[in-house]
């Protein structure tokens, strides 16, 4: 095995959390999707960093996570405001933004 | 970085782990899209993560593996399991498709998409001979993973970590604002409860209790009345009402009926 293997399954994962965020109508669900699309890129990140030599990746990597973390942190808080005005966590119904 | 490529081969130990956490986070990862309950999905978003961090550590990353663990599966996840409590376990949604062919056109899709990704990936490290070029982290590693981030982390990168640092402040403040429910209505105080409890709007009692230990050991379980049948008000309305299940050694053991004891004879 070499290196790329690592990219392989980053990309087999960054396609499951896609299809994740495509099918899933709970939208908890579709944000643990998206999770799992950061950390896939990260694995992606991590591998980069290793192939060639320098550990700006993992830096990286890193800042995504600071990021991640802030991202869950309001999107979970705006779940949280849009099920307490429509007791609903399903983004189907979710579309008064249209009209 | 080194000019001349120096061919670092990956280990057979590197190898098992490869083989052993990467189907692993590979199925964990289907399980968590397909899974009905979305606190099973957490579950397997966190076995994702805690194989992500296994193979951080294979990949000379000991510092992300740690991260990894203690603010993805400690923080975040914890997180969406909280608002998954607060939102309600019954809330995870049905599998039935509203587009018809939504999930055969998504599955084909995404097969594409992930072939696409691939060959874009993995054509930009892959050499003719079908090895990669890959200098190994030996080098830069070589104070130690920690300082080698940390290095960079407050020379090249001090401004973008000085921004995360009010990047975090500004989420913490608009989780805050988002989560605050504004009061539309006075308190409603203990006076204000026992007046309508005594007003005809409910039962001055307490409610009684579940029959939790009359065969089974759920607080789904309803009470018996004295008459045999079955105290709605026992069970809370959130769980779901369990048909009540005479256990097999008779309903006199559960409805409390008093067997004669035998009578020594004197």
């Amino acid at each position: 095995m070499n290196e790329s293997y690592y990219l392989i399954l980053a990309a087999l994962l960054f396609t499951i959390g896609a299809l994740g965020v495509v099918l899933r109508r709970n939208a908890i669900l579709v944000f643990m999707s998206v999770e799992l699309m950061l950390n896939s890129v990260n694995l992606t990140l991590v591998t980069f960093s290793r192939i060639n030599g320098d550990l700006e990746g993992q830096v990286m990597a890193f800042f995504v996570m600071v990021v991640a973390a802030a991202e869950v942190v309001v999107g979970l808080a705006i779940i949280m405001s849009i099920f307490r005005s429509r007791r609903s966590a399903s983004i189907d119904d979710v579309n008064l933004l249209k009209y | 970085m080194s000019p001349e490529l120096v061919l670092a081969a990956t280990s057979t130990g590197e190898a098992i782990t490869f083989w052993v956490l990467g189907p692993l986070a590979t199925i964990a990862a289907v399980m968590m899209v397909t899974a009905r309950n979305a606190v099973h999905a957490a579950l397997f978003l966190a076995a994702v993560m805690l194989s992500l961090a296994g193979l951080y550590a294979a990949q000379d990353a000991p510092f992300l593996a740690a991260v990894q663990v203690i603010v993805y599966t400690g923080a975040i996840l914890m997180l969406f399991l909280f608002v998954l409590m607060l939102v309600g376990v019954d809330s995870s949604d049905s599998l039935v498709e509203t587009l018809r062919g939504q999930r055969l056109a998504a599955f084909c899709v995404g097969l594409g998409f992930a072939a696409l990704i691939t060959g874009a990936v993995v054509g930009g490290v892959l050499q003719d001979d079908g090895t990669v070029a890959s200098v190994g982290l030996d080098a830069a590693n070589e104070e130690g993973n920690v300082v080698g981030i940390a290095r960079l982390l407050f020379t090249d990168y001090l401004f973008a970590f000085e921004l995360t640092s009010a990047m975090l402040i500004t989420a913490a403040l608009g989780a805050t604002v988002l989560a605050h429910k504004e009061r539309t209505e006075p308190a409603v105080t203990q006076r204000d409860l026992a007046r309508r409890r005594f007003s005809g709007g409910g039962s001055p009692i307490a409610p009684p209790g579940p029959g939790v230990f009359a065969g089974r050991n759920s607080t789904a379980t309803p009470a018996l009345l004295p008459d045999g049948s079955e105290a709605p008000t026992s069970v809370s309305p959130v769980l779901a009402v369990e048909p009540y299940q005479a256990p097999s050694e008779g309903p006199s053991a559960v409805r409390g009926a008093i067997e004669p004891t035998p009578q020594e004879e004197p």
